[in-house]
């Protein structure tokens, strides 16, 4: 049974912590506000170069903005999690009635306030900096966030199950992942650009249906919501998959007392 | 268990709050916890006493669901803690000397942060009343990783009580303190568990403080329990002065306190 006053001790903490820290807050939406400005000038420049070309504001702008919502998704998830590494809370935390699905609940609904966060300042900054105009995907919108959003909550906590089995060294896992998932996510370019082997990758992961749906809708062609839900489905599945891989490295951290000498890094 | 129960009787009628049965752990070949069975009953104190590496940590975070036993059996209040671990856990609580609160965090979110963990109902009254037990309040508002160690003991102490739990662990409680600080803190907890029938289990290598407060100690060596008893009659039962004779000799020559040995 699920408590819910367990899951919001669990945002309500990251609030108490981000409220009193800077250091904390502005990670939140500064390094996504950096991106959209750094490619609303290449978009800008490409369109002054390019005038009876495409718009590239929509298709490079947009993808960047999609990507970092990604991005902070993911991010939320394991910082929230890296907030018990760095305070050495485990055996606290652990020794409360605290379930794992709880405490993956809270990890989850602290993603969601601070990927809202990220996501309305880029939102605000594209379209006035910009004029990025989100008319132009549609309803699609929708599903392309809810799908970004389920994959990196999948990353995220696969990124926490490694730190929490590999010690708090682990952590540098947890950072380059969208960077190297990035070329095969098909952030700027179509899956087809990309030689086989990696299509095959591409085929794998939810957010290059997101944005190979992008780009067909800008390019005035149908959308294709099959592909979309397909793609919801697999994001969905990789969470499944994920948390039941985190509780399973969970149970190994208590069989072997890693939980209890998490510092260590080593049960043995 | 090769256990000698000469002062156990008074403890066996009280209700069990902990139950423990042939527990056993081992971490590669190493047995840590060897068979081990013993209970704490309701408002009763009982040491689990041992050197270093006697297995008392193991102990105790085993009963928290921290560590996974290889055999054996833990009931807080007839939960089994490895079928019904919420249940048991809402039940108990515990401080460590190695468990400090988070640092980043004041006292008061702290406090509140578990409070909703464990469920504590009308969480604001029940802060305001361990601070003041504690004599915490002037620090509220204080970031726990500024607070002395003392202070920090203190605060580990209200978190464990926050949910007065019918269980309550302490390992070396009072391992960081001044002997003034100690005595207050001993006080308290014995306050505490007088006034909410706590059972309480409490490890300390400080012998005074231990036949102080405990009503039964249980002797600790290489994972098996050698002795049981009043802390007070124990050591002239097995000829020596005092308890802390008795540790050193658990410590070093525990094979010649076995009762039913080898």
């Amino acid at each position: 049974m699920i408590h819910l006053r367990r899951i919001a001790a669990i945002l309500l903490r990251q609030f108490y912590l981000m409220r009193g820290s800077p250091a904390r807050l502005l990670p939140v939406f500064v390094w996504a506000a950096i991106d959209i400005v750094l490619w609303g000038f290449i978009t800008k420049y490409l369109n002054a170069i390019t005038s009876a070309g495409p718009n590239f504001v929509p298709v490079l702008l947009g993808a960047v903005l999609f990507w970092d919502f990604f991005t902070r998704v993911m991010y939320g998830v394991t910082t929230t999690f890296l907030e018990d590494v760095w305070s050495r809370n485990f055996l606290n935390l652990f020794a409360t009635p605290l379930s794992i699905s709880e405490y993956l609940g809270g990890l989850v609904l602290s993603s969601v306030a601070t990927s809202a966060i990220g996501l309305f300042v880029m939102l605000v900054l594209a379209t006035a900096a910009f004029g990025l105009s989100f008319f132009g995907y549609g309803l699609m919108l929708i599903p392309y966030l809810l799908v970004l959003f389920l994959f990196g909550i999948s990353l995220g906590i696969l990124a926490n199950a490694l730190v929490l089995r590999y010690g708090p060294a682990a952590e540098w896992f947890v950072w380059p992942i969208p960077a190297l998932l990035s070329p095969f996510a098909a952030v700027f370019y179509p899956v087809s650009a990309l030689p086989h082997w990696m299509q095959y990758v591409s085929h794998l992961l939810p957010p290059a249906y997101v944005f190979e749906s992008m780009r067909t809708i800008l390019a005035g062609l149908p959308a294709r919501p099959a592909l979309l839900l397909w793609a919801g489905s697999l994001a969905l599945l990789y969470i499944l998959l994920t948390a039941w891989f985190f509780t399973r490295i969970h149970r190994y951290a208590i069989r072997t007392g890693l939980i209890a000498r998490y510092s260590a890094e080593t049960a043995s | 268990m090769t256990a000698e129960t000469s002062g156990a009787g008074q403890a066996a009628a009280t209700p069990k709050v902990l139950s423990i049965t042939d527990l056993r752990k081992v971490y590669g070949r190493t047995v840590a916890v060897d068979g081990v069975s013993f209970h704490v009953g309701r408002n009763e104190i009982v040491g689990l006493l041992g050197p270093n590496g006697a297995g008392k940590t193991t102990i105790i975070n085993i009963v928290l669901g921290i560590l996974e036993a290889n055999g054996g059996t833990i009931h807080v209040e007839g939960f089994d803690i490895a079928g019904h671990r919420r249940h048991a856990l809402e039940r108990t609580n515990f401080a460590a000397v190695y468990a400090p609160l988070p640092g980043n965090l004041t006292v008061y979110q702290n406090l509140r942060f578990f409070g909703l963990l464990y469920g504590v109902k009308g969480i604001a009254e029940r802060i305001t009343e361990v601070l003041k037990e504690f004599e915490l309040e002037q620090f509220r508002n204080t970031k726990c990783g500024v607070l002395s160690s003392g202070e920090q003991t203190r605060v580990g102490l209200a978190k464990a009580m926050l949910n007065q739990p019918h269980l309550l662990l302490l390992d070396e409680p009072t391992a960081s303190l001044d002997p003034a600080s100690a005595r207050d803190i001993r006080a308290k907890i014995c306050e505490f568990a007088a006034k909410e029938g706590v059972g309480v289990l409490w490890t300390s290598h400080n012998m005074v403080e231990v036949e102080k407060v405990c009503d039964r100690v249980l002797f600790l060596s290489h994972g098996k329990i050698l002795l049981e008893g009043n802390p007070k009659t124990l050591p002239r039962d097995h000829g020596k002065e005092t308890l802390e004779d008795l540790f050193i000799a658990v410590a070093r020559e525990p094979l010649t306190l076995e009762v039913n040995g080898p």
